[in-house]
C-alpha cells in the first residue's frame, strides 16, 4: 500500500468501537430496496446480510461491486463501500481494486446477462487468474431489467420477447465454465434455500482466491418457476443432489437413490433394489477437480439431479499476492526505487 | 591516404535495411552515441507493422532517422544527407527522402537479382547513373563481415545480424564518434553470451578500421557538441518520458502507481517500462483488453491508487464508456493515448492528431475530459504529470494525448532536480462527521477522496446519475440538470489553475501559426526560419486542449491571419473556430507522417502572400 494510504488507514479511528459483534441490520444502507414484490434477490440479499457479521471482517473493510441488472443494484442496499460499475465490468473493476488493495473484501454481485454475456471475457480471466475476489452470479435465466429477453443460460427454445420462435442459444452451464477458467472455487445455491446459501456464501468468503457462487435467482416478473423443479418442497428431494464434501451422494425423498460412476459416465442407482449399496456410490470430494467437472456436466441432464453445494475448493496462489511478493522482492533485490534512481537511470552526460 | 576532416552544423542520417537487419538498433546506438557527445538531435523511427516481413521487400523496410548537430535541432529533419541502404529495397522506398548531392551508402550483397526483382528495379541501380545525381559509396558489407568473423565458427545466422554494426562502425568513423558507448552497451546486453558480445563488437571495429583504412571515405565530419543548457542529460523517447512521468507523479502524490492497459502499437512501450518500475511500488496489470485495462484502472483508484491506463485510438475507442464512468463516479484516471493514423486498426505504426476531437468529446452524454497534450519526447514526462496532477487534485479522468512520433521519437533530455517538482499529494477524506459522498469543494468543484478501509465513510457510487451532495441515484429532472453543469463547470475551472499560454514569438503580428502535440518542433523550426527572414509570424503552442487556457482567445485576436498545422483533416481548428469565431485556416496533412519545417514554411509564404 502507499505512504499515504497507509498514514490515513493507520490514523483513522474505528468508528464507535461497536461494543457487540455487528448484525445483519449492520449491513443494510438507508436505502429503500427497489426489486419486484416477491424476486428472489431479497433472499440473497438478506442471506448476504446475515453470514457478513460472522467473517469478522470491519464493515468499511468490505467492498461491493455490481455491473447492470437487476441484481447489480444490491450495492446500493449494502452499508459497505460499493460501486455499480458498467455493463460486464464489474469484475474487472473489481480486480483492480483488490491489486490496489488487498487488505480489502471484495464481492462482485453479477447476473446471467451480466456476468456471462457482456462480461464473459472479463470473468473467465478473472478466475483463471485467481484473484482474492467473490462473485455471486444471480442466475435468473432472463434479462429482467430489460424486460424479459432470453440470457446465455435461457434453455433452447425458450420463448421470449426476441425469441418469438423460441431461443436457438445453447444456454451455458456456469458451473462448467468456472471450472474450465481453472477458478479455485466453484459452488451452486439458491435463493429459495437460506440455510445452504449461507453455507456456501460462507465458505466462499472464507477461501483464498476466486470464489464464483452461481445462485439459482427466480425472476417472478419475467420467468417465474424457472428453477421451482430443485427449489418446491413437492420436488425438490427427487431433483436435487446435495454435494457434501466426503459423503457419498445420495438423494430422493426416501434417501434411497445415489450416483454411481459408470466409467466417466455418471448414472443414478436405487439403493433399494438389492443390486448397489452406498459403497458403490461416488463419495464428494472437493479436492478432485476431475470429479468437480463430472459433476457440474450433470446440469441440464435430463435423468439426473441437479447438483448443488461445492464443486470445488482448491488451494493456488492469488494473482494478488504473487504482485505484492514480486513488489516486495523487487525492493529487496534492488532496494526501494528513489526519484534520484529513476531518473537518473542509464547512460547520462553533463553540460557544463 | 590523407584524410580530411570538416566540420558542420547538423548531420540528418538515415539507416533504411530489412525489418530484421536491426536497423532501429543502429539507429538506437548512433542516437545514444551522439547524445553522450553532446548533440542536440531529435530521431524518427520509422518501420513496418509487421514484425519480420517476408525479406527484401519494399513493405518489409524499416528505417530510423536521425538529426543531429551543434544547433538547436527541434525535428528529425526533412530530409536526410545521408541514407544507409542494406538493400535495393530500403534504398527504393527511402531515395526520396535524400537530398539532391547526398550520400547513399550501400551493401552491395543486397543488391543481387533477387532483391533487385522484390524492390521491383529493372537494372540494377548501382551500375547505371541513376543515382547520378548522388555520392554513392559501395560496400560488401555481408562479404567484409564474414570476413571479420571468419575464425570464430559462429552459425551463418548469428553472422549474418552483426552487419549492422558494420555499417554502424563506418558511420561512427565518418562522423568521428567514439564507439566505446556502443562496445559497453554489447558487453552489457550479452553478458551471457560471450561469443556474441565478441562478434558484434568485431563487426563494429571493423567496419570503422575499414572506413579508416581504405580510400572509399576520403572525408570524414566533426559535429561539434550543441550549446544545450548545463545539467546532466540522458536520451529519452517520449514513451520512456511518459512512463518516468507517471512514476514520479505517483511519488510526488504519495500513491502507488497502478497501470492497466493492454499490449498496443505505439503504446505498449510504456507498460514494457512501467512492469520494470516493481521496486517503486508500481503495480502493472496487462488485462485481458482495453476494457478491463480502464477499468481495472478505475476499481484501483477508488481503492486510492494513482490509477492509469494506456493506449492508441482503436483502444481508446473501446475505452470510451468506462471514461465516461469515471467521469460521473468523479474518480481520478489518466488516459494515456499514443496516437496512431486511423480510422479502424489503421496504421499501428504511423503517426497522426486524429484523436483530439474522440479525447475532447468522445463519449456518450455530456462528458467533459480535461485534455493534455505532450509536444516533444521529453515533454511527455512534464505533461503526463500535469495531467495526474489535474486528476488528482480535480477527481476526474483526464486524456493525455501523444503519438507514435513523440512515443518512438527521442531526444536528449535535461533530468530534472526532483525536488523541483510539486507535491500533488490529495487529502483523503477521514472524518465520518458530515460526510456527504458529492460534497464539492468550493475552489475547485472537486468531490471529496473516501476510500475503502475508512471507517464510517462507507457509501456507494456507480453510474447512474447522482444526486448532488448525497450521491444517492436520482432521476430528478432539475438535478440532473445540475449535476450536467456541475461536472462541466469543473472542468472549466482547471482554466483557473493552468499557466497561460505563450507565443513564441512577437505577441502581435501578420501570422500566428497555432499547433499542438508532436508538430511543436517542426513548427518552430519553420517560424525561426520564417522570422530569420524578416516575416512576421509567431507560433502558440497548446499543451491545454480542454479547457484551453484564458488568454487564447487574446493571443489569436492579435494577429491579421491564423494557421493551424495539424495531423489531421482540421481538429484543433474546429474547435478555435467554434470558440472564438476566428476565421483560422488549416494546415493538414494526413500521411502517417510528421510534417517537414518545409512544409510549414510554404504554407506560411503561401498565408501571407495572400493577405498582400
Ligand atoms: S424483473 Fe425479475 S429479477 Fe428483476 S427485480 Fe423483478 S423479479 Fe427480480
Amino acid at each position: 500500500m502507499s505512504v499515504l494510504v497507509e498514514e490515513i488507514l493507520s490514523n483513522v479511528k474505528p468508528a464507535d468501537a461497536p461494543a457487540a459483534k455487528p448484525s445483519a441490520r449492520d449491513f443494510q444502507s438507508d436505502q429503500d430496496v427497489r426489486w419486484c414484490p416477491g424476486c428472489g434477490d431479497y433472499s440473497i440479499l438478506a442471506q448476504t446480510q446475515r453470514i457478513l457479521p460472522d467473517l469478522n471482517i470491519p464493515r468499511e473493510k468490505m467492498v461491493f461491486i455490481s455491473g447492470i441488472g437487476c441484481s447489480s443494484r444490491f450495492p446500493y442496499y449494502m452499508e459497505t463501500y460499493g460501486f455499480h460499475g458498467i455493463h460486464g465490468r464489474a469484475t474487472a473493476i473489481a480486480s483492480g481494486l483488490k491489486m490496489a488493495r488487498p487488505d480489502l473484501s471484495i464481492w462482485v454481485i453479477t447476473g446471467d446477462g451480466d456476468g456471462l454475456s457482456i462480461g464473459g471475457n472479463h470473468m473467465i480471466h478473472l478466475m483463471r487468474r485467481n484473484i482474492d475476489v467473490n462473485v455471486i452470479l444471480f442466475n435468473n435465466q432472463i434479462y429482467g431489467l430489460t424486460k424479459g429477453q432470453y440470457s446465455p443460460t435461457s434453455e433452447k427454445g425458450k420463448v421470449t420477447k426476441s425469441t418469438p420462435l423460441g431461443s436457438i442459444d445453447y444456454p451455458f452451464n456456469p458451473a462448467s465454465l468456472a471450472l474450465g477458467s481453472s477458478c479455485t472455487f466453484v459452488a451452486r445455491s439458491m435463493d429459495r434455500d437460506p440455510k445452504h446459501m449461507q453455507t456456501v456464501l460462507k465458505r466462499a468468503a472464507e477461501h483464498k482466491g476466486t470464489s464464483f457462487v452461481e445462485m439459482y435467482q427466480n425472476c417472478n416478473v419475467f420467468n417465474d418457476g424457472a428453477f421451482f423443479t430443485f427449489t418446491e418442497k413437492e420436488s425438490r428431494d427427487e431433483n436435487v443432489l446435495y454435494l457434501e464434501h466426503g459423503k457419498p451422494l445420495i438423494f430422493g425423498k426416501e434417501k434411497d437413490k445415489g450416483i454411481h460412476l459408470d466409467g466417466f459416465t455418471p448414472t443414478v442407482v436405487s439403493l433399494k433394489d438389492g443390486k448397489h449399496s452406498v459403497s458403490d456410490l461416488i463419495v464428494h470430494n472437493e479436492k478432485d477437480s476431475t470429479l468437480a467437472f463430472i459433476l457440474a456436466n450433470m446440469t441440464y441432464q435430463e435423468n439426473l439431479p441437479r447438483p448443488i453445494g461445492i464443486f470445488q475448493s482448491l488451494e493456488r496462489p492469488t494473482y494478488d499476492a504473487m504482485m505484492t511478493q514480486q513488489i516486495e522482492s523487487s525492493i529487496e533485490k534492488r532496494g526501494k526505487g528513489t526519484m534520484e534512481k529513476l531518473l537518473n537511470a542509464g547512460e547520462t552526460w553533463t553540460i557544463q | 591516404m590523407v584524410k580530411t576532416t570538416k566540420s558542420l552544423d547538423e548531420v540528418t542520417i538515415r539507416f533504411a535495411g530489412d525489418s530484421g537487419d536491426g536497423m532501429q538498433l543502429t539507429g538506437t546506438q548512433f542516437t545514444n552515441t551522439s547524445a553522450i557527445m553532446g548533440n542536440d538531435l531529435s530521431t524518427l523511427p520509422d518501420y513496418p507493422a509487421e514484425i519480420r516481413a517476408p525479406q527484401g521487400t519494399l513493405f518489409g523496410v524499416s528505417g530510423f532517422q536521425i538529426h543531429f548537430g551543434s544547433k538547436e535541432i527541434n525535428t528529425p529533419g526533412d530530409q536526410c544527407d545521408v541514407l544507409v541502404a542494406m538493400n535495393a529495397a530500403a534504398l527504393k522506398v527511402n531515395l526520396r527522402s535524400l537530398v539532391n548531392g547526398g550520400a547513399i551508402i550501400v551493401n552491395t550483397d543486397g543488391f543481387n537479382d533477387k532483391n533487385l526483382k522484390l524492390a521491383g528495379y529493372e537494372a540494377n541501380p548501382l551500375n547505371n547513373d541513376s543515382l547520378s545525381k548522388y555520392q554513392v559509396f559501395q560496400v560488401d558489407i555481408t562479404k567484409l563481415t564474414n570476413l571479420a568473423l571468419a575464425d570464430m565458427n559462429l552459425p551463418q545466422k548469428i553472422v549474418d545480424r552483426t552487419k549492422n554494426f558494420f555499417a554502424l562502425g563506418m558511420m561512427y568513423w565518418i562522423y568521428n564518434r567514439s564507439i566505446g558507448s556502443t562496445i559497453e552497451w554489447v558487453n552489457d546486453k550479452f553478458k551471457s553470451k560471450a561469443d556474441i558480445a565478441e562478434a558484434n563488437i568485431r563487426v563494429l571495429k571493423a567496419g570503422w578500421n575499414f572506413a579508416e583504412t581504405t580510400e572509399i571515405f576520403s572525408v570524414r565530419y566533426d559535429v561539434k557538441p550543441a550549446s544545450l543548457a548545463p545539467g546532466k542529460y540522458r536520451n529519452i523517447t517520449g514513451n520512456q518520458a511518459t512512463a518516468l512521468g507517471l512514476v514520479a507523479a505517483a511519488n510526488k502524490a504519495k500513491l502507488d502507481l497502478f497501470l492497466g492497459s493492454y499490449p498496443i502499437t505505439p503504446a505498449s512501450d510504456i507498460l514494457h517500462d512501467l512492469s520494470m518500475y516493481k521496486q517503486y511500488g508500481v503495480k502493472t496489470f496487462q488485462a485481458e483488453d482495453e476494457i478491463a485495462g480502464v477499468t481495472g484502472a478505475i476499481g484501483a483508484s477508488f481503492g486510492g491508487a494513482l490509477a492509469v491506463t494506456t493506449t492508441s485510438g482503436p483502444g481508446l475507442a473501446l475505452k470510451t464508456e468506462a471514461i465516461g464512468l469515471a467521469v460521473m463516479v468523479e474518480l481520478p484516471i489518466v488516459v494515456v493515448n499514443i496516437q496512431r493514423g486511423g480510422p479502424s486498426t489503421g496504421l499501428p505504426t504511423k503517426t497522426e492528431q486524429a484523436d483530439l476531437l474522440q479525447a475532447i468529446y468522445g463519449r456518450n452524454g455530456e462528458a467533459p475530459v480535461p485534455v493534455i497534450a505532450a509536444s516533444t519526447p521529453g515533454d511527455c514526462f512534464y505533461s503526463v504529470f500535469e495531467a495526474s496532477r489535474i486528476a488528482l487534485k480535480y477527481m476526474t479522468p483526464v486524456m493525455f494525448l501523444s503519438d507514435g512520433y513523440l512515443g518512438n521519437g527521442s531526444e536528449p533530455w535535461l533530468i530534472p532536480n526532483p525536488e523541483s517538482l510539486p507535491d500533488i499529494s490529495p487529502k483523503f477524506r477521514t472524518d465520518p462527521n458530515g460526510y456527504l459522498p458529492y460534497l464539492r469543494d468550493e475552489k475547485t468543484l472537486a468531490r471529496e477522496w473516501a476510500i475503502p478501509g475508512t471507517p464510517g465513510l462507507e457509501h456507494r457510487i456507480g453510474g447512474l446519475e447522482k444526486e448532488d451532495k448525497t450521491g444517492n441515484v436520482s432521476y430528478d429532472p432539475e438535478n440532473h440538470e445540475r449535476m450536467v453543469r456541475l461536472r462541466a463547470e469543473k472542468v472549466e475551472r482547471i482554466a483557473n489553475d493552468i499557466p497561460p499560454a505563450q507565443v513564441e514569438g512577437d505577441e502581435k503580428g501578420d501570422l500566428l501559426v497555432v499547433g499542438w502535440g508532436g508538430t511543436y518542433g517542426a513548427i518552430r523550426t519553420a517560424v525561426e526560419q520564417k522570422r530569420a527572414e524578416g516575416k512576421s509570424v509567431s507560433h502558440l503552442h497548446l499543451h491545454y486542449l480542454n479547457p484551453l487556457q484564458k488568454n487564447v482567445g487574446e493571443i489569436l485576436y492579435n494577429f491579421k491571419h491564423v494557421l493551424v498545422a495539424e495531423i489531421n483533416l482540421g481538429q484543433l481548428i474546429k474547435v478555435l473556430r467554434a470558440k472564438y469565431l476566428v476565421p483560422a485556416v488549416g494546415l493538414n496533412k494526413i500521411q502517417g507522417l510528421p510534417f517537414k519545417a518545409s512544409e510549414i514554411e510554404k504554407k506560411i509564404d503561401e498565408v501571407l502572400g495572400n493577405s498582400k
